[in-house]
């Protein structure tokens, strides 16, 4: 054995030099990590480092590479983060954002000649509609049946990748696209218009709206305190007379909207098109964006380009064909699994000293 | 007619295994005060390790051991962040389960879509033979009736044992283990093993037996179903059988409405068991009563003695 004691107490807030090196710690982990595992592929550690974390970094282009995954990322995260700061475990966003694409498709699909300015927004308001509804089936069965919404936004988001097969196979399916199960390409009026030459659109300013809206909603609102405190003490808020089914709705709302403001964000960007599959799993990454955020608006944002720069990094490792494609989601699963670990030092004090042991010479 | 229902009843027992075993061991850890989000990634580690081992050596023995050991390594992470570093179990439970999926897609890239071969059915002699009831029951593989008997074994232990009542106690509340001279973290952490490696064995069997091929998200949300199923079951691994035995049954439907030709779309038949479960979740959830009489007191919370 060894001769430490180690005594862990729980600190009464964070402590703020922490709140610094376990962000830090937590990436400079994460890139040994990816290190170790490039190097059991085969690939030398240092070219494959540099084309991970520098050259999405490097050009215009790869910059709106960078924009458009993050885009995506911290819209969702910022709707995730009110309701995981109030405790409602939406982890469904996947789902909500599947349907909002769907629903968004129906309105160039259906109005192939439209050039009208109205066709963009009516396409963002049945997204996030659509991202709601899918979500309130969560809060209902939630407020009304005490049904988990863990459970219940996990199997919506399994129902909901059926719910797109079957559109990009029969409705919503392009008559003229040979066998391809998916949609006609959009017309113009139904795209994000994009900056410059990168493929970055201006489906950007809806994640920039949701991320200082959710900064006043977290610092600045009273709903939002009301959210906050029925997280971090239940009793407290029911002795205060806060709702605990309101903080459910309206968590799960705001979360479905911003997934399914997400959705139409990538049908009517780089996508152009509804097709089998949507995202890499932005409604998941997104979970680990708003952790890794601190659920703060602010951190939230860092984060989401962070784990933005792991996507475009992947795909150019994967071009250059040493990289499995898995690559990046392990990377950022790693990512929240050292946040984790890393934020007990920053919640806890920890002191080690020496065993004085009495009588111990056998 | 009669084929068709011999089929779903007799196919349910080992579509019903991987969900019951990756349940037992999600009920044993929560139990112990743990909830365990991570099953599906276990599961996913489980097969993808388990489908290679068999691959390569032919033994499908030693592929279930292999798909144990490293989902219980998974659960290490798991246990270790929850219990050691105190982090917040949904939240763990979402990032190892993440994990676990991504590194099993990893791992099985070199073997997307290979299949293996899948083991010998044990037929049971004379009673094989006897109709409709002997394909149903006696004509399974050695691993569905293991999970029988392993079920069974878990009702026992928590009833019967010592052991048992140690996890229990834990389960409800920590605090007053402690002071009973009990250790809840080890408790906590062995649970958490155990569930892990039910996990895994689920895992290898989905992919080595009940289905011989690897493809990445084969797993196809069975992990979160089994998460549910602990909740459907309230805690009893009596009732974790008969539930499993259900969904088992449910998600044969798919194939056996294609054998009698009904024009239903294949992806409204896919819907069928997450459906089932958000239904039947809701049902049960909804006698609020029962679930808190039945639901260990101190799950999801985490427990330190120095606090």
């Amino acid at each position: 054995m060894i001769p430490l004691t180690v005594e862990v107490t729980r600190r009464k807030s964070p402590s703020r030099w922490g709140m610094v090196i376990v962000p830090l710690l937590t990436v400079v982990l994460a890139v040994a990590s990816a290190a170790v595992m490039f190097s059991a592929y085969g690939a030398s550690p240092g070219a494959v480092l540099f084309g991970f974390f520098v050259e999405p970094l490097s050009s215009a282009y790869n910059l709106g590479e960078v924009a458009i995954k993050a885009g995506p990322l911290i819209l969702i995260a910022q709707g995730l983060a009110i309701g995981f700061r109030a405790k409602v475990w939406n982890v469904g966003a996947e789902g909500q954002l599947i349907v909002g694409a769907v629903a968004a498709t129906v309105v160039p699909v259906y109005l192939p000649d439209s050039d009208s300015a109205l066709l963009l927004p009516a396409m963002i308001v049945l997204a996030a509609a659509a991202g709601m509804l899918w979500a309130a089936i969560a809060a209902l069965l939630r407020t009304r049946f005490n049904a988990s919404e863990i459970i219940v936004t996990l199997m919506l988001t399994e129902i909901a990748r059926q719910l797109l097969y079957y559109a990009v196979m029969g409705p919503l399916r392009d008559p003229g696209g040979f066998s391809f199960p998916q949609s006609v390409p959009f017309q113009d009026a139904a795209l994000f218009p994009t900056f410059g030459e990168t493929r970055a659109n201006v489906s950007i300013l809806i994640c920039v709206a949701a991320t200082v809206s959710a900064w006043i909603f977290v610092t600045r609102s009273f709903a939002g305190f009301r959210l906050l405190i029925g997280g971090v003490s239940p009793d407290a808020a029911r002795y205060a007379g806060f709702s605990q089914t309101q903080a459910v709705w309206v968590s799960l709302l705001l979360g479905g909207a911003a997934a399914g403001l997400a959705g139409v964000g990538e049908i009517a960007g780089p996508l152009g098109k509804l097709q089998p599959i949507l995202t890499p799993g932005y409604g998941y990454a997104a979970i680990i964006v708003a952790f890794l955020g601190a659920l703060n608006p602010i951190a939230i944002v860092l984060a989401g380009l962070f784990m933005a720069v792991i996507y475009v990094g992947g795909d150019n490792a994967l071009a250059t064909g040493q990289i499995p494609a898995s690559a990046p989601a392990v990377l950022q699963s790693l990512l929240l699994v050292y946040y984790l670990a890393c934020a007990f030092f920053v919640n806890n004090d920890i002191r080690v000293g020496f065993v004085r042991r009495v009588g111990a010479q056998a | 007619m009669s084929d068709a229902l011999v089929f779903v009843l007799a196919g349910a027992f080992a579509t019903a295994t991987p969900l019951f075993l990756a349940a037992l061991g999600e009920l044993i850890c929560e139990r112990s005060g743990v909830f365990n989000l991570s099953v599906e990634g276990m599961m996913s580690i489980g097969a993808v390790v388990a489908f290679i081992t068999v691959t390569h050596t032919g033994s499908h023995a030693l592929g279930m051991a292999a798909g144990m050991l490293a989902a219980t390594a998974l659960s290490t992470v798991f246990a270790l962040l929850t219990l050691r570093l105190l982090a917040n179990q949904v939240v763990s439970g979402l990032a190892v389960g993440l994990l676990g999926l991504g590194i099993s897609a990893m791992v099985g890239m070199p073997y997307e879509g290979a299949v293996t071969t899948p083991i010998q059915r044990l037929h049971v002699p004379i009673l094989a033979d006897v109709p409709i009831v002997g394909p149903i029951l006696f004509s399974q593989d050695a691993v569905v009736y293991m999970s029988v008997v392993l079920g069974a074994s878990a009702a026992w232990f928590l009833r019967r044992t010592r052991a048992g009542l140690t996890l229990r106690v834990v389960g409800e509340n920590p605090r007053s283990a402690h002071s009973l001279g009990l250790r809840p973290t080890r408790v906590r952490f062995l649970a958490v093993l155990f569930g892990g490696a039910m996990a895994g064995l689920a895992g290898a069997y989905a992919s080595t037996v009940l289905t011989p091929l690897w493809s990445q998200g084969m797993i196809a949300g069975r992990g979160w179903i089994a998460v549910a199923l602990v909740v459907f079951a309230t805690w009893r691994p009596t009732r974790l059988m008969v539930g499993a035995y259900f969904f088992g049954a449910v998600s044969l439907l798919d194939l056996a409405v294609q054998a009698i030709g009904l024009g239903i779309p294949s992806q409204l038949m896919a819907c069928v068991p997450y459906v089932s479960t958000i239904a039947i979740l809701a049902i049960v959830s909804s006698d609020i009563a029962r679930i808190r009489l039945n639901a260990p007191m101190s799950l999801g919370e985490s427990y330190s003695p120095a606090a």
